[in-house]
Protein backbone atom coordinates (compact mmCIF):
# COMPACT_ATOMS: atom_id res chain seq x y z
CA UNK A 1 0.00 0.00 0.00
CA UNK A 2 1.29 3.25 -0.77
CA UNK A 3 0.86 6.15 1.84
CA UNK A 4 -1.54 7.76 -0.55
CA UNK A 5 -3.76 4.96 -0.24
CA UNK A 6 -3.21 4.11 3.17
CA UNK A 7 -4.71 8.05 3.40
CA UNK A 8 -7.70 7.20 1.12
CA UNK A 9 -8.45 4.35 3.05
CA UNK A 10 -8.57 6.22 6.46
CA UNK A 11 -10.75 8.94 4.91
CA UNK A 12 -13.25 6.09 3.58
CA UNK A 13 -13.47 5.00 7.10
CA UNK A 14 -14.02 8.13 8.17
CA UNK A 15 -16.89 8.88 6.41
CA UNK A 16 -18.69 5.34 6.17
CA UNK A 17 -18.70 4.80 9.88
CA UNK A 18 -20.73 7.35 11.70
CA UNK A 19 -18.49 5.82 14.75
CA UNK A 20 -15.22 5.19 13.87
CA UNK A 21 -12.48 4.56 16.89
CA UNK A 22 -8.92 4.60 15.87
CA UNK A 23 -6.87 2.82 18.39
CA UNK A 24 -3.64 0.58 19.53
CA UNK A 25 -4.94 -3.31 19.46
CA UNK A 26 -8.55 -4.02 19.29
CA UNK A 27 -11.47 -3.61 21.77
CA UNK A 28 -10.96 -7.23 22.80
CA UNK A 29 -7.62 -7.19 22.59
CA UNK A 30 -6.46 -3.60 23.57
CA UNK A 31 -2.77 -2.64 23.14
CA UNK A 32 -2.85 0.43 25.26
CA UNK A 33 -4.74 1.98 28.47
CA UNK A 34 -5.58 4.68 26.38
CA UNK A 35 -7.31 2.85 24.11
CA UNK A 36 -8.50 0.46 26.69
CA UNK A 37 -10.52 3.12 28.38
CA UNK A 38 -12.23 4.77 24.82
CA UNK A 39 -13.01 1.36 23.95
CA UNK A 40 -14.76 0.47 27.14
CA UNK A 41 -16.43 3.83 27.23
CA UNK A 42 -18.44 2.74 24.18
CA UNK A 43 -18.90 -0.59 24.96
CA UNK A 44 -20.37 0.62 28.11
CA UNK A 45 -22.72 2.62 26.22
CA UNK A 46 -23.65 -0.07 24.22
CA UNK A 47 -23.05 1.92 20.84
CA UNK A 48 -22.29 0.50 18.03
CA UNK A 49 -18.69 1.54 16.19
CA UNK A 50 -15.82 0.73 14.04
CA UNK A 51 -12.20 0.08 14.98
CA UNK A 52 -9.24 0.14 13.18
CA UNK A 53 -6.01 -1.08 14.79
CA UNK A 54 -3.34 1.20 13.77
CA UNK A 55 -0.30 -0.38 14.87
CA UNK A 56 0.19 -2.89 11.71
CA UNK A 57 1.65 -0.38 9.76
CA UNK A 58 3.44 3.29 11.55
CA UNK A 59 2.45 5.08 8.55
CA UNK A 60 -1.18 4.93 9.70
CA UNK A 61 -0.79 6.59 12.28
CA UNK A 62 1.13 9.25 10.72
CA UNK A 63 -1.24 9.46 7.93
CA UNK A 64 -4.23 9.49 10.13
CA UNK A 65 -2.32 12.55 12.22
CA UNK A 66 -1.41 14.51 9.54
CA UNK A 67 -5.64 14.49 8.31
CA UNK A 68 -6.46 15.15 11.55
CA UNK A 69 -4.18 17.10 12.99
CA UNK A 70 -4.35 15.38 16.43
CA UNK A 71 -0.89 13.44 17.63
CA UNK A 72 -2.07 10.88 20.22
CA UNK A 73 -3.45 7.45 19.37
CA UNK A 74 -6.59 6.77 20.16
CA UNK A 75 -9.32 9.04 17.85
CA UNK A 76 -12.66 8.94 18.04
CA UNK A 77 -14.53 10.25 14.90
CA UNK A 78 -18.43 10.85 14.97
CA UNK A 79 -20.57 11.41 11.80
CA UNK A 80 -17.28 11.95 10.38
CA UNK A 81 -15.54 15.01 12.83
CA UNK A 82 -13.06 13.99 15.10
CA UNK A 83 -14.17 14.04 18.45
CA UNK A 84 -11.19 13.47 20.52
CA UNK A 85 -8.27 11.22 22.61
CA UNK A 86 -8.99 9.37 25.38
CA UNK A 87 -8.80 12.50 27.86
CA UNK A 88 -12.05 14.54 25.87
CA UNK A 89 -13.56 10.81 25.31
CA UNK A 90 -13.52 9.84 28.88
CA UNK A 91 -14.79 13.65 30.03
CA UNK A 92 -17.17 13.13 27.93
CA UNK A 93 -18.25 9.98 29.33
CA UNK A 94 -18.44 10.85 32.28
CA UNK A 95 -20.69 14.08 31.97
CA UNK A 96 -22.82 12.25 29.86
CA UNK A 97 -22.29 14.34 26.81
CA UNK A 98 -20.76 11.36 24.93
CA UNK A 99 -24.25 9.66 25.25
CA UNK A 100 -25.88 12.29 24.53
CA UNK A 101 -23.87 12.63 21.00
CA UNK A 102 -24.76 9.46 20.21
CA UNK A 103 -28.47 9.49 20.98
CA UNK A 104 -28.33 6.63 23.79
CA UNK A 105 -29.32 6.40 27.55
CA UNK A 106 -26.13 6.91 29.61
CA UNK A 107 -25.97 3.53 31.81
CA UNK A 108 -25.98 3.92 35.59
CA UNK A 109 -22.77 4.94 36.41
CA UNK A 110 -21.23 2.77 38.81
CA UNK A 111 -19.06 5.34 40.51
CA UNK A 112 -22.32 4.98 43.14
CA UNK A 113 -21.00 3.77 46.19
CA UNK A 114 -21.87 0.25 46.61
CA UNK A 115 -24.21 0.15 49.91
CA UNK A 116 -21.64 -1.08 52.67
CA UNK A 117 -22.58 -4.85 53.02
CA UNK A 118 -23.48 -5.55 56.83
CA UNK A 119 -21.09 -7.78 57.51
CA UNK A 120 -22.64 -11.11 58.85
CA UNK A 121 -21.02 -11.95 62.22
CA UNK A 122 -21.26 -15.33 63.21
CA UNK A 123 -21.09 -16.63 66.48
CA UNK A 124 -17.48 -18.73 66.30
CA UNK A 125 -18.75 -21.96 66.39
CA UNK A 126 -16.88 -25.11 67.09
CA UNK A 127 -17.89 -28.09 65.74
CA UNK A 128 -16.74 -30.78 67.69
CA UNK A 129 -16.34 -34.10 66.15
CA UNK A 130 -13.99 -35.82 68.13
CA UNK A 131 -16.26 -37.73 70.55
CA UNK B 1 13.98 13.98 28.01
CA UNK B 2 12.14 16.10 28.93
CA UNK B 3 10.96 17.05 32.48
CA UNK B 4 7.28 18.47 33.99
CA UNK B 5 8.85 21.67 34.68
CA UNK B 6 10.48 21.97 31.30
CA UNK B 7 6.89 21.33 29.77
CA UNK B 8 5.07 23.91 32.14
CA UNK B 9 7.49 26.25 31.24
CA UNK B 10 7.25 25.92 27.08
CA UNK B 11 3.37 25.89 27.60
CA UNK B 12 3.24 29.20 29.66
CA UNK B 13 5.67 30.56 27.15
CA UNK B 14 3.63 29.58 24.01
CA UNK B 15 0.41 30.47 25.47
CA UNK B 16 0.65 33.41 27.08
CA UNK B 17 -1.21 34.03 30.27
CA UNK B 18 -1.73 30.57 30.62
CA UNK B 19 -1.18 28.74 34.03
CA UNK B 20 -0.13 24.90 33.82
CA UNK B 21 0.54 22.41 36.13
CA UNK B 22 2.03 19.46 34.73
CA UNK B 23 3.11 16.19 36.56
CA UNK B 24 5.47 13.33 35.47
CA UNK B 25 2.95 10.24 35.68
CA UNK B 26 5.53 7.67 35.42
CA UNK B 27 8.84 9.33 36.15
CA UNK B 28 9.79 8.17 33.14
CA UNK B 29 10.09 11.43 31.34
CA UNK B 30 7.50 10.56 28.46
CA UNK B 31 3.81 9.92 30.08
CA UNK B 32 2.53 13.14 31.41
CA UNK B 33 -0.41 15.35 32.21
CA UNK B 34 -1.61 19.08 32.44
CA UNK B 35 -3.70 21.17 33.21
CA UNK B 36 -3.77 24.84 31.47
CA UNK B 37 -5.94 27.29 32.26
CA UNK B 38 -6.00 30.33 30.12
CA UNK B 39 -8.10 33.13 28.53
CA UNK B 40 -7.08 32.06 24.74
CA UNK B 41 -9.25 28.94 25.17
CA UNK B 42 -12.19 31.15 25.78
CA UNK B 43 -14.72 30.79 22.53
CA UNK B 44 -12.89 26.89 21.77
CA UNK B 45 -14.68 24.20 21.63
CA UNK B 46 -12.41 21.36 23.96
CA UNK B 47 -10.89 19.66 20.64
CA UNK B 48 -9.47 22.74 19.56
CA UNK B 49 -8.31 24.03 23.19
CA UNK B 50 -6.26 20.59 23.09
CA UNK B 51 -4.71 20.81 20.25
CA UNK B 52 -3.28 24.93 21.01
CA UNK B 53 -1.31 23.05 24.01
CA UNK B 54 -0.60 20.05 21.08
CA UNK B 55 0.79 22.20 19.20
CA UNK B 56 3.10 23.78 21.86
CA UNK B 57 5.11 20.48 20.87
CA UNK B 58 4.17 19.37 17.53
CA UNK B 59 5.81 16.05 16.68
CA UNK B 60 7.45 15.32 20.15
CA UNK B 61 3.65 14.51 21.38
CA UNK B 62 3.49 10.53 19.96
CA UNK B 63 7.28 10.60 19.72
CA UNK B 64 9.14 12.04 22.78
CA UNK B 65 6.28 12.49 24.89
CA UNK B 66 4.62 9.53 24.40
CA UNK B 67 1.40 10.55 25.92
CA UNK B 68 0.14 14.24 27.30
CA UNK B 69 -2.99 13.91 29.00
CA UNK B 70 -4.74 17.42 28.88
CA UNK B 71 -7.45 18.96 31.09
CA UNK B 72 -8.06 22.69 29.70
CA UNK B 73 -10.16 25.24 31.46
CA UNK B 74 -10.83 29.13 31.37
CA UNK B 75 -10.44 31.13 34.27
CA UNK B 76 -13.35 31.22 36.39
CA UNK B 77 -15.16 28.82 34.55
CA UNK B 78 -15.17 26.14 32.13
Amino acid sequence: MTNAEIRAFLEEAISENSVMLFMKGTPDQPACGFSMRTSAALNSLGVKYAALDILPDPRIRQELSDLSGWPTIPQLFVDGELVGGSDIVMEMFESGELAELLGVEQPELEAEPEPEQPVQQRPIGLENRLN
Amino acid sequence: MPTADELKTRIEEAIPGAQAQVEDLTGGGDHFRAEVVSDRFDGLSRIDQHKLVYDVFGSEVGGPIHALSLKTSIPGGN
